[in-house]
């Protein structure tokens, strides 16, 4: 795991560029946390705002149920009459959206234009006043449970994106960001190690001309300790030293 | 995503009893669409479980519908397909009937909220 790291050559420019690389990374997880922590914010809310619908929902629908019990008592049993007269949804929902760090939420609502009148005559000898009044009752609960039913879709969706999110998360901070890492290391290493070739390359070709120039040292004085005649001696400058041809 | 499958959804289905279903009829969330399709089914004792799974199938197959609302004693029948659906659209509701009181620690969705409140 230590020695994964990307596949490149190991120059300084490749150093500059992944070092720019790390930079992104790091930033693209800060605000990936930040989005998530946003989220999971959002999230909390809802699955509270759900627990509460929830347990007040079996209350309402307790009521629903009740309601209609009155309307069977003093009308009869008109679920039939009601299933056949069902032609055309009266109580219909639209979606929109909600815009949570980029998240587009859908949320329900009760669709008010089409909100016509169904079943007016239903019951109309008997006990029209009950089913009017189940009615309304009924109309309040389903408003009540499209509401929970945003909430719901609310909270699959974000449920999502966080796992979603999260995945990103964990990927740039333990595999993206200590790749890079590594690549950074493996890159500086190398370029040690050339540093350090060149620098012994350097030495020894010093210490080659300091020998060099020893030997020629030496070499000179001995032509300079071996004619020694009388004084008179006139040193042949221009023959001494034989000079390359210059040529221009 | 779920973004682009939401628009043109504006109905209600429901799978309960007949009195949950009358109540949500008298609502005023029954449709029949242009192939006689009714949007809800009334479950009894002799409904068997295949009806209603193939029709719980057939209703978050339809394109138009936003909410499933599902009797928690039938959604009890089905729980297998239930916990396995997951989309977003159309959002499956367990709603309480008059015979059996509402209860949270079944809910598929309230067992997953408690799961996440719990940690």
């Amino acid at each position: 795991m230590a020695a994964v790291r990307d596949n490149v050559f190991p120059t300084r420019m490749n150093l500059t560029i992944t070092k720019t690389r790390l930079k992104g990374a790091e930033t693209g997880h800060s605000l990936l946390k930040r989005k998530s922590e946003a989220l999971t914010t959002r999230f909390r809310v809802i699955v509270r705002k759900i627990e509460d619908a929830k347990l007040k929902m079996g209350k309402i629908m307790q009521n629903a149920s009740f309601s209609l019990a009155e309307v069977a008592y003093i009308t009869g049993d008109i679920s039939y009459q009601v299933r056949e007269s069902a032609k055309h949804a009266t109580f219909r929902v639209t979606a929109k959206q909600e815009n949570v760090s980029g998240v587009l939420l859908p949320a329900f609502e009760r669709d008010s234009a089409t909100g016509g009148s169904q079943f007016e005559l239903t019951g109309l000898g008997r006990g029209g006043q009950q089913i009017q009044k189940a009615r309304a009752v009924y109309t309040r609960a389903v408003e009540m449970l499209v509401e929970l039913a945003s909430l719901q879709t609310a909270f699959v969706v974000l449920d999502e994106v966080i796992k979603i999110t999260n995945r990103r998360v964990n990927a740039i901070e333990y595999v993206i960001i200590p790749r890079i890492e590594n690549t950074i290391s493996h890159i500086n290493s190398e370029l040690d190690e050339q540093d350090r070739e060149e620098f012994y390359r350097l030495k020894k070709i010093q210490g080659k001309k300091k020998d060099r120039a020893k030997a020629a040292a030496a070499a000179q004085k001995e032509t300079d300790d071996a004619p020694v005649d009388d004084g008179r001696h006139v040193r042949d400058i221009l023959s001494e030293q034989v000079d390359e041809d210059i040529i221009f | 995503m779920a973004q682009a499958t939401h628009k043109g959804r504006t109905l209600i289905a429901a799978i309960g009893d007949e009195d949950t279903i009358t109540g949500l009829l008298l609502a005023g969330i029954g449709d029949i669409d242009a192939h006689q399709r009714p949007n809800f089914l009334v479950a009894d004792s002799k409904t068997t479980q295949a009806t209603i799974e193939e029709k719980f199938t057939s209703f978050t197959q339809r394109t138009d519908i936003a909410i499933i609302l599902i009797n928690q004693h039938i959604a009890e029948d089905i729980r297998g397909i239930l916990d396995e659906y997951s989309a977003a659209f159309p959002t499956v509701l367990e709603i309480p009937s008059k015979d059996h009181p509402y209860d949270p620690s079944k809910d598929s969705v309230l067992k997953r909220v408690q799961l996440l409140l719990g940690d």
